[in-house]
């Protein structure tokens, strides 16, 4: 049963990577080529950073949509020897030769193997240049065991991690389906930051059911207490599919209705930037220098790799030839994931070329989720100096609307949302778009 | 050699009969050119169509029983009918009463159709008809039926059963002189019955009381005899009792019409003179007339001419119904049949006009008084890509229906289209599906209006306004009450029947519908008419439907025209954000205007998203504010996650977002999409 059913997939898999393996001969060849071609782009064509995608996970959050397995038996070696093969021709066909961060993360990363970490991390080294200092994170997930692990982690060159606390409380964990205690998750924050000081994020989730805007503020205190420089929130999302989703519609749990989702979410700016947390991003609070660089890069439009089962990657495919960034995504189903590296060296199972109008449509929209927001020298690196930010927004209405209303600013800097206007970006945005794309069509292009 | 022929040419287009409608016309060509040799079965048996495609299969349905008994009805001597043995009638019915089914039989009985293909309501040949089970287009049917050793020439001319086609049934009574009045043995006098009974009375017609549905077992023919005779002073012993499903004492019917109707008052020594009453438009042959033969005859090749427009025509072909066209060569005076003399279009075919021999002058028939509109709605593509199409369906429609009224209208949410005049809300309906159906044409159809007017003063009024009594079609030329001498709204007179127990509750409605009751009679021991004059703006939305319900489904109603009556109207402007949003201008009653616009303004507020500013709704009569809504601003609007795999996904929503946007009508700073602005105007 099983084998035939690999074999139908394999037909399947087989037309599909027909282009992409196809040209994979070519990229050998003429390898020593694609240097000379990433000199020709303006958007640092050989550089890029690495997300790597582990899987597998202990148990299933409720709330948690993402491409994760629950596997009992996880063939530790075959994964890793799969992850190190699709890293080696992925960095060929990108043509990226340098790695700007390297981030682990899931499903649970932390419930790999550190020597997979150590492997994939040494075949990055062999193969680009990783600067000493350079990014390297992983998730971690609070349990004992995992906790435990951290110090091999370190060994096998984590250099941040990322801890899972999502709540103090224990009813919400149980709640949420974690499969970790407060307790654990408060001894694991402190466990890491011993071990990696200055370069400890917490992740924590509001508007849980049955939460009140004093209940979160009150979390938020006890959470400053233990944590180090850097805390991520999120706001629960309910996502078709989950546990939490068929509980909420069924009426079974109630989530905090949005104006208190609001409520709460201005709460903890106010919270964590009185003790020296800012928002640098929608969803991320650090001091000043311990931002996360490897997810600063997806905001700023820069390169990155997709490695594993259903990891996302945009970049130029200079080893196949071509010369316009695709987004790409490699196969989700993990043993399917695993068959199509060994026999084709990797499983890209989508790759979409970007036209440049989507390309600053994805500058615009995610630059925008930062303080900060889109420069206008990071603009220009991108758009390639036809038209300023100025020159494109500055005349629109509906922007100067936006303007004037107090959501946006625009200045020789750049362009950046206020604060007012940071909690309605998606509301924005769409303005910005279509102002971006009807300049595009004035201009012919 | 032809049977191979046409299969073999047909199975080349096979191929695309479900993809356009090119080979549906071919097939519609070959068809009818083949049309007199073999059946309609036969045919696509032939060339192996089981109808796959729905475009065929409608076609075929309609085209089926007509054409299959059509075979062999050639070399009909119309000499042979003298006068005297012609009888024109119709049959009126509440709608379901079974008028449609007991034609089937009266087709059968005399051999116009045969009895071994189904015969399902003949004569209703629109899908919406036949869906509906109401005739909406009137059609005639020749039948020759043998009454003792002598042949009889029976013209039966098929009446719309609703009153919004009032004007249809009073078109074709006037080329009869009976009517069978059919009533449901177990449901009795419906308010349409008495509506149709006194059209045919008034026009002196003799009039046939037939009870229906004997055969069912919960028939009370006691009871709906003696409505009869509360009613319409029908004597038990007139009536006549008939089960059309059956067919039993079809036969007597037949020998009663025969019996009891006079023969036209015709005269063949007097020169040509007929009465057009309906007309329609046929793609291939162009306009085709019906017309009642008053005097004289016409033959094949005549030239006659309009009394109305005094154009001339050649007559290419005429003949009867039988039930569909035959050819005659020759019509006589009495006779009921069909015209086709080069007519462009349904224009020139003035339904109402009287036909005579070219060079000759007659006194032209009284003719009809136009169609008069009653309700108005706003047609618009529901996307204006669609608009030539639309125009073209509309075009195409209004060839076959000319009581429809079109205006050009444009309103800045919804578009370029059409301001749409109808008889009423059945026909409106009507018109409206048969636009989908037969055209496949996405409409959005907006709330129905009706035609206010206004008498204006002032020298300078009376000047711009070109007289002084203006009718207001869009809202938004009300003139201002300043130069207001009056205001007028249309007026209807209905007829409601209902059990009794339900009194209260009808007087209620009514009451609450500004209605004025004017008469009140028992028609049995529990049945009760009502007759009430009602604003034709309070029963154009949800009258029957609500009273419907409050009746649970017993109280039938209809209504007509009772011309105008001084009202205090005032109009109403809708604000968003204090911008007049001029396409929900509305004009309604005084008493009417808090609540009606509390609910345009909760539809609003139900429809408009929130959005970056805090949105007023506010609905004013002049300056004074009578309801108002707040939308408030979007408290917070951003994706919590946006890593590598969410932004795909994120951006892929933004597109459609923006998207969107485009498409919205912008107010102010205020986006509102279409959705909202249709939510409002439909009903």
């Amino acid at each position: 049963m099983w084998s035939r059913y690999c074999q139908t997939t394999c037909a399947v898999v087989c037309k599909d990577l027909n282009l992409i393996t196809g040209e994979l001969h070519f990229l050998r060849k003429s390898s020593h080529c694609t240097q000379i071609a990433t000199h020709g782009h303006g958007n640092h064509c050989n550089q890029a950073s690495l997300y790597i995608h582990w899987p597998y996970c202990q148990k299933r959050c409720s709330y948690c949509n993402f491409n994760k397995y629950i596997s009992r038996n996880v063939d530790n070696d075959r994964m890793t020897r799969c992850l190190v093969t699709e890293l080696k021709n992925l960095l060929g066909i990108s043509g990226v030769s340098s790695i700007t961060s390297v981030f682990f993360g899931g499903g649970t990363p932390s419930l790999a193997d550190p020597q997979t970490i150590f492997e994939v991390l040494e075949v990055v080294k062999e193969t680009s240049s990783l600067a000493d200092r350079a990014e390297i994170s992983i998730e971690v997930n609070p349990t004992h065991l995992e906790t435990k692990k951290l110090v091999d982690f370190q060994h096998a060159g984590i250099n941040r991690v990322s801890v899972g606390v999502q709540s103090l409380k224990a009813g919400d964990l149980s709640v949420l389906g974690r499969d970790h205690t407060v307790e654990e998750a408060v001894r694991c924050v402190l466990e890491s930051r011993k071990l990696f000081p200055g370069r400890v994020s917490v992740d924590m989730i509001f508007g849980r059911p049955n939460q009140t805007i004093d209940q979160w503020t009150e979390e938020l205190q006890e959470l400053l207490k233990i944590c180090d420089s850097h805390v991520s929130l999120y706001q629960l999302t309910l996502e078709r599919g989950t546990k939490l989703f068929k509980q909420v519609h069924q009426g079974t749990l109630m989530i905090p209705d949005g104006d208190v989702m609001a409520e709460m979410y201005r709460a903890s700016v106010e919270i964590l930037e009185r003790s020296g947390l800012c928002r640098y991003e929608v969803s991320n609070f650090s001091t000043k220098d311990a931002q996360s660089l490897h997810n600063r890069s997806y905001w700023e439009g820069r390169q990155y790799l997709g490695v594993g089962p259903g990891a996302h990657g945009r970049f130029v495919p200079v080893g196949l030839g071509k010369d316009m960034r695709e987004a790409r995504i490699q196969t989700l189903e993990p043993d399917n994931w695993m068959f199509e590296v060994e026999k084709f060296g990797h499983a890209t199972r989508r790759a979409v070329p970007l036209t440049k109008l989507e390309q600053l449509q994805e500058v615009i929209s995610l630059g925008l989720r930062m303080q900060d927001g889109l420069t206008s020298s990071r603009w220009l690196e991108h758009q390639g100096g036809t038209g300023t930010l100025n020159d494109i927004f500055g005349s629109c209405p509906s922007v100067n609307n936006l303007i004037s209303n107090n959501f946006l600013t625009l200045d020789a800097r750049g362009m950046r949302a206020t604060s007012e206007g940071l909690i309605v970006l998606d509301s924005i945005l769409p303005y910005l778009l279509n102002t971006l794309t009807d300049f595009t069509d004035c201009t012919g292009r | 050699m032809l049977m191979r022929k046409i299969k073999n040419n047909y199975l080349v287009q096979t191929s695309f009969v479900s993809k356009d409608s090119a080979p549906l016309t071919w097939l519609k060509r070959k068809f009818r050119s083949q049309a007199s040799k073999l059946t309609a079965f036969k045919f696509l048996e032939n060339v192996g169509l089981e109808g796959t495609n729905t475009h065929v299969k409608r076609f075929v349905q309609t085209s089926t029983v007509l054409r299959a008994n059509n075979v062999k009805k050639e070399n009909i001597d119309l000499q042979r009918f003298p006068v005297e043995n012609i009888r024109n009638f119709s049959i009126i019915a509440h709608v379901d009463h079974g008028k449609s089914t007991l034609a089937d039989r009266l087709l059968e009985i005399t051999n116009t159709i045969s009895k071994n293909v189904r015969n399902l309501q003949v004569l209703d040949r629109l899908q919406v008809e036949r869906e509906r089970g109401i005739t909406v287009k009137a059609q005639t049917a020749s039948l020759f039926y043998n009454y003792n050793d002598e042949v009889y020439l029976l013209n039966l001319v098929d009446t719309p059963g609703h009153v919004d086609f009032n004007y249809e049934v009073s078109r074709s009574l006037s080329a009869c002189q009976g009517v069978i009045l059919l009533v449901d043995a177990n449901q009795g006098v419906q308010a349409q019955t008495v509506a149709n009974f006194y059209l045919a009375f008034e026009s002196n017609l003799t009039i046939l009381p037939v009870m229906n549905k004997i055969d069912l077992k919960v028939a009370k023919p006691d009871v709906v005899l003696k409505q009869l005779k509360n009613i319409f002073d029908i004597k038990p012993e007139d009536v006549l009792k008939v089960s059309a499903k059956n067919g039993t004492g079809v036969e007597e019917l037949l020998r009663a019409v025969v019996e009891k109707i006079p023969p036209p008052p015709a005269d063949l020594a007097k020169p040509f003179r007929g009465l057009m009453f309906d007309s329609w438009y046929d793609q291939y042959k162009g306009a085709v007339a019906n017309v009642a033969i008053c005097d004289g005859v016409v033959r094949k090749g005549d030239k006659i001419q309009s009394c109305n427009t005094k154009k001339t025509y050649e007559v290419q072909e005429l003949g009867i119904m039988h039930p569909t066209e035959v050819p005659t060569g020759v019509l006589f005076a009495g006779q009921v049949g069909y015209i086709i003399a080069n007519m462009k279009n349904v224009n020139e075919a003035q339904v109402g006009d009287t036909l005579c021999h070219d060079g000759t002058s007659v006194e032209p028939l009284p003719g009809f008084k136009p169609a008069r509109a009653m309700v108005f709605a706003g047609v618009y593509p529901s996307d204006h890509t669609e608009f030539s199409a639309l125009r073209n369906a509309l075009n195409r429609l209004t060839l076959n229906d000319s009581s429809v009224s079109v205006h050009v209208d444009h309103s800045p949410a919804l578009g370029q289209g059409w301001r749409l005049g109808f008889l009423g809300l059945l026909h409106m309906d009507v018109f409206n599906q048969r636009l989908e159906q037969e055209y496949d044409a996405s409409v959005i159809v907006t709330a129905p209006n009706v035609p206010y007017k206004a008498r204006v003063f002032g020298a300078k009024n009376l000047k711009k306004y070109g007289g002084e009594e203006v009718t207001i079609l869009n809202p938004c030329h009300l003139p201002d009450p300043h130069v207001v001498k009056e205001y007028l709204e249309p007026m209807v007179i209905g007829t409601i029947l209902f059990p009794d127990q339900y009194l209260s509750s009808v007087m209620n409605l009514c009451m609450e519908r500004r209605g004025e009751q004017v008469d009140q009679v028992y028609i049995d021991d529990t049945r009760l008419m009502f007759k009430v004059i009602l604003p034709l703006s309070e029963i154009v939305v949800d009258f029957f439907d609500d009273l419907k319900s409050i009746t649970s489904g017993f109280a039938s109603f209809d209504y007509e025209d009772h011309g105008y009556q001084v009202a205090d109207l005032v109009k109403v402007n809708i604000l968003l954000n204090s911008r007049d949003v001029e396409e929900l201008t509305l004009i309604c009653h005084r008493a009417r205007a808090r609540v009606t616009s509390k609910q345009v303004c909760s539809k609003l507020k139900e429809t408009i998203p929130r959005q970056l500013f805090k949105i007023s709704i506010q609905a004013a009569v002049g300056s004074k504010f009578i309801a108002r809504e707040d939308i408030p601003a979007l408290k917070k609007d951003v994706l919590a996650k946006c890593y590598g795999g969410d932004i795909s996904r994120k951006m892929k929503l933004l597109k459609r977002q923006a998207e969107g946007k485009k498409r919205m009508r912008k107010i102010g700073n205020i986006d509102v999409p279409k959705d909202a602005f249709i939510k409002v105007l439909k009903r």
